[in-house]
């Protein structure tokens, strides 16, 4: 007789003292773990009803100005350091990790309309009502020094916005004309002009740097190349666009803010049809910000809200509000992924995190390993209709509730009037359906 | 010796010579100078001679890198460490999703994707096999000898002295008892039907507690850990501590037969004598559900550990499944002619086993539940009174005093034999009353008459345990912990169906749905509408024209729905006698063409009339 029992013996299966970690024998065997996919649709459901309770996104409030926030200047190479202008002429330099300003001073007569860094950090460019191009150092003048400027160019044009070219050292600046101009030189090198409108907003391209997009007020956005001598194309849209921004990682695409409640991404390549029209605004979208993976990308809008959206889809991902907090202005996204600014008519400056239930702070690994399979559980059930409708979920304010209704009724009257318009048409004569996307770009010029 | 490069090479690597490069060079002398590597100052403090200074030339660099093998070859290439497929197959999830189906190519590639990621965690999880440190237990007879008559003495002679201590014999007097093992196989309990209600760690044999209820005990349940339990007693449910505190009585459970536990649900399920199934969620205390089966005297209950679902066997010989959801029940099986003396689920939930008066033990496959007939059907000389089976598939069962395990569940018999023999038999003292085997052990307890036997039964436990489900070593603190996260993760009762894969799976509709979507089409009903006529301030109204247009608009909407349900049809309509003709036709071209065939006569003209 040949036989063996399990027996077992217990060192293997008992710490031997206190310090030790527990043993923990594993055995993958699907049929010691049973109820897997009911089990898991738990957890996922546990992990995305915890993603609601964690959702707190709002980090810090500078205060410091003392008139509304006009423009964000994102520095490319600090994460803490954020400049923004205001509409009084005062430019802050805020210190992001201690939560300060750490340096202040009186730039412009009037709003500060544009602030940029040149693209190794040295310097600011701010623009102003004053028609004034004024160039200051990064760094804070020593102490008992005045804050002057390096240089102060006085243009010939009204000044509206200004972006930084991001290889070379170049900017340009827009208003009455769309000039391109050197760091080194007081005039601009180039002045390009399509239309006698102004220029109100101006964005170089991160990747393809001689390429320029600006939007003016006869509601078209116009794309330039530095090295020509004339525009490239326009497209026109039956509003005006607000602010323009680029996605940095495809750069041929491009979104902007538009008075009519929407955000709409072009291709560079198709200006006929935008490639998506982003809804869920209930008043005019202020500006637009990219995240640095070009995934997505903040607005603000004069609704008193910010939303955050997914470049590829319609609907917005997550909407931010406070009750203190007035008509957004502008908004950025810091380079580092994780933060959102903004900037609104209160005179405060918001730190948001880009990804409200994010645990800020030291994370372990089993902490991280924790994380990152809740993620991907939500993931897995994401379109099982309890899931869907607690991640879904945003509380939002009164007045933003109640002009979605009034917009809902709009959109339905039109769309019972042109049901009603196709049904009494003759059949000769067709009423054709025209889609969203189609409905909001008039022409495209070249 | 300066050379001249020739014009259509490439530009030499080395810059040219410069005049200070001249120098160095006359000073070193030849070119073909070895180079020499310097080791660092701690390694250089050598006592040796400078002789042995090692000299080390530059490796000239290999011309090619090996070309890069294409995927052909790749694929064609024996993997290092190969898994055997039956392992791979243990560890698999089904089969892969083929993206023939799926409708966009965004979705397949990111199907395809997917599969990836699967095939390796599987893979993984099957290499961990290697790491499991336990083997299975195993009996095996020497020539001439089988397994069926080795006495349990000689059993735990021959193992070692901790599995010698596993088989022991309780002697009690308060009735015939009932037992529960804990889920992790460490804790023991006992219930007498004269009220004797015992509870201990049967390994280290120290006694939890031990109390007489003073009223008949039914049976006896653990619930989700080793320090609650519940007894049915002659009228109500209680709850008891491990101290033998009670802690509730349940009163909506009344005059209850047969308990059984629901880990990961945490339902406590109960049938009664009237015949009521009931279910109690212990982390709320609240019935979840709670109705008649019709089945009479529930005798027979357990659940099935694969998908949560309740068996109850009754006495027409049919078993039912129920969820608590639902009133119906789930499923119903036919198993014998007469009526049934017990049941019991595998504890993969894989097969069901029945026995009945008719002395026949059944096994069924309960995931394929479309079969007619038992996957195998033993015949006893007597009818089975208790059933159960092990974590690897061995079978147990007792006819009054007598007690055998068959090896396997399906081929039934033990290892020393062909001819069917049991792979253990045992004939205990008294009538067996109840019968578990210990999960993660080679033990069967044996609850009869007058006691408890704990039977050696070796390759009858899973050897490895995973400490993340059920760990019999557990400390008081790992418990705790584990309550918390089992309590997080509850499943709700509304998922308890046949198939526990179902809330993976996409929702799409059955072809019995689509038939029965087809068929609804031809007895619908206009919808009533409800319709409310707008309140204009301006122009002549009046009641009787607003009654006027609201009939219109309503006769109108009817119309419209009538025409659109004729449509829909015609359309099902036309496709049925398409299918059908399509089908006759095809029967048509299908017979086998020859050559020869052109000097047939051809099929008659139809005349035109």
């Amino acid at each position: 007789m040949k036989v063996k029992m399990i027996s077992r013996n217990p060192d293997n299966y008992v710490r031997e003292t206190k310090l030790q970690q527990h043993k923990m024998p594993r055995n993958y065997d699907p049929s010691l773990h049973p109820l897997e996919g009911p089990r898991e649709y738990v957890r996922a459901l546990n992990a995305t009803k915890l993603d609601r309770v964690f959702a707190k996104p709002f980090v810090c409030n500078l205060s410091g100005h003392r008139d509304g926030v006009s423009c964000f200047g994102k520095h490319p190479k600090q994460l803490s350091t954020l400049a923004t202008g205001a509409y009084d002429g005062e430019v802050r330099i805020w210190d992001l990790a201690n939560r300060i300003s750490s340096r202040n001073f009186v730039a412009h007569d009037g709003f500060v309309r544009g602030i940029a860094y040149t693209q190794n950090g040295g310097r600011i460019f701010t623009v102003g009502d004053d028609k004034t191009i004024k160039v200051w150092k990064a760094e804070a003048p020593e102490v008992g020094e005045d804050e002057v400027p390096v240089n102060t160019i006085l243009s010939k044009f009204g000044l509206h916005g200004i972006s930084h070219n991001r290889r070379d050292n170049k900017f340009a600046t827009c208003g009455e004309v769309c000039a391109i101009w050197d760091e080194r030189h007081n005039d601009p090198l180039k002045t390009l002009k399509w239309g006698v409108d102004t220029l109100h907003t101006i964005s170089y391209n991160p990747v393809e740097t001689s390429i320029l997009a600006c939007c003016a007020s006869d509601r078209s956005i116009i794309l330039y190349d530095q090295r020509e001598a004339q525009p490239l194309r326009k497209v026109v849209l039956t509003m005006k666009s607000n602010k323009l921004a680029w996605n940095p990682m495809e750069a041929f695409n491009f979104t902007v803010a538009n008075e009519d409640c929407n955000l709409y991404t072009f291709d560079t390549r198709k200006l006929q049809t935008p490639l998506k029209v982003h809804f869920d605004h209930v008043s005019a979208v202020t500006d637009v910000d990219y995240s640095p993976t070009g995934k997505e990308f903040v607005s603000a809008s004069y609704d008193k809200t910010i939303r955050i959206y997914n470049a590829h889809h319609s609907h917005s991902r997550d909407i931010y509000h406070t009750k203190r907090m007035q008509h957004v202005v502008c908004v950025a996204w810091s380079l580092d992924n994780r933060y959102v600014f903004s900037g609104s008519d209160e005179m405060n400056v918001r730190m948001w995190k880009a990804n409200a239930s994010e645990k800020l702070g030291v994370i372990r690994p089993r902490e991280r390993v924790n994380f990152n399979y809740q993620e991907a559980l939500k993931q897995k059930y994401a379109a099982h209709p309890q899931i869907k409708r607690i991640a879904r979920h945003r509380q939002v304010p009164r007045h933003v509730l109640n002009a979605q209704k009034k917009m809902r009724t709009v959109k339905e009257k039109e769309q019972v009037k042109e049901a009603n318009v196709r049904k009494h048409t003759k059949k000769s004569k067709k009423v054709p359906y025209v889609s969203e996307k189609k409905k909001h770009v008039l022409k495209e010029e070249v | 010796m300066t050379k001249v490069t020739p014009k259509g090479r490439p530009k030499a690597k080395t810059p040219y010579k410069r005049y200070f490069d001249g120098q160095k060079d006359t000073e070193t002398g030849d070119g073909d100078l070895k180079h020499v590597k310097v080791f660092s100052k701690n390694r250089q403090n050598f006592t040796g001679d400078f002789i042995s200074m090692i000299n080390k030339t530059k490796k000239p660099r290999p011309q090619k890198a090996p070309a890069k093998p294409t995927k052909e070859e790749l694929e064609a290439r024996p993997k290092k460490n190969p898994i055997p497929k039956e392992i791979l197959d243990k560890y698999s999830r089904g089969e892969q999703v083929q993206p023939k189906g799926v409708k966009t190519r965004h979705f397949k590639e990111q199907q395809t994707r997917k599969e990836v990621y699967l095939e390796y965690a599987t893979e993984q999880a099957a290499r961990t096999e290697l790491l499991l440190q336990e083997t299975a237990g195993q009996l095996q007879a020497d020539e001439g000898e089988t397994t069926a008559e080795f006495r349990q003495s000689q059993i735990a002679e021959n193992v070692d002295i901790q599995s010698s201590a596993k088989h022991f014999n309780l002697n009690m007097e308060f009735g015939p008892y009932r037992m529960r093992y804990t889920k992790n196989g460490r804790h023991l309990l006992l219930g007498g039907k004269r009220g004797h209600v015992a509870a201990f760690d049967w390994v280290t044999k120290r006694l939890h507690c031990e109390f007489n209820a003073m009223e008949s005990v039914e049976d006896v349940q653990w619930l989700h850990v080793p320090t609650m339990y519940a007894v049915a007693q002659k009228s109500w449910v209680y709850f008891y501590d491990k101290k033998g505190t009670e802690l509730h009585c349940i009163k909506r459970l009344n005059r209850v037969n047969r308990l059984d536990f629901l880990p990961y649900h945490f339902l406590l399920a109960a049938g009664n004598s009237a015949g009521y199934a009931s279910w109690l969620d212990v982390s709320i205390g609240e019935l979840v559900g709670n109705f008649n089966t019709g089945l009479g005297d529930i005798r027979m209950l357990r659940h099935n550990p694969r998908n949560g679902v309740l068996c109850i066997g009754g006495g027409r010989g049919v078993v039912s499944m129920w969820s608590p959801k639902v009133r119906e029940p789930l499923a119903k099986l036919l198993c014998h002619s007469t009526a049934m003396s017990a049941l019991a689920v595998e504890p993969k939930g894989q097969y069901l086993v029945t026995a009945g008066l008719d002395r026949a033990v059944k096994v069924w496959d309960i995931r394929m539940l479309v079969h007619d007939k038992p996957l195998t059907h033993f015949q006893l000389r007597l009818p089975a009174n208790e059933l159960d089976v092990s974590q690897r598939g061995m079978l147990a069962l007792s006819q009054g005093t007598y007690l055998e395990t068959y090896s396997d569940l399906l081929s039934g018999g033990g290892s020393g034999d062909g001819t069917r023999l049991p792979y253990i038999r045992q004939r205990c003292d008294a009538f067996v009353h109840g019968l578990r085997f210990c999960p993660y052990e080679d033990v069967l307890g044996v609850s009869t008459a007058k006691g408890f036997q704990s039977l050696l039964v070796p390759g009858s436990g899973e050897p490895n345990f995973d400490a993340m489900e059920d760990n019999p070593y557990e400390t008081s603190k790992q418990r705790r912990e584990h309550e918390v996260h089992a309590l997080l993760e509850k499943i709700p009762p509304e998922l308890i169906t046949l198939d526990p894969q179902e809330i993976t799976g996409v929702d799409a509709p059955t072809l019995q749905e689509k038939i029965d979507a087809k068929r609804k089409l031809f007895h619908l009903k206009a919808p009533r509408i409800n319709m409310k006529s707008r309140h204009k301030m301006k122009g002549r109204g009046g009641t009787a024209k607003a009654a006027r247009n609201k009939q219109i608009v309503k006769d109108a909407k009817r119309k419209e729905f009538i025409a659109e349900v004729r449509e829909a049809k015609k359309n099902v309509i036309k496709q049925h006698t398409a299918d059908e003709v399509g089908a006759k036709g095809k029967a048509k071209t299908k017979a086998p063409r020859s050559v020869l065939d052109r000097f047939k006569p051809k099929p008659p003209k139809k005349q035109k009339t």
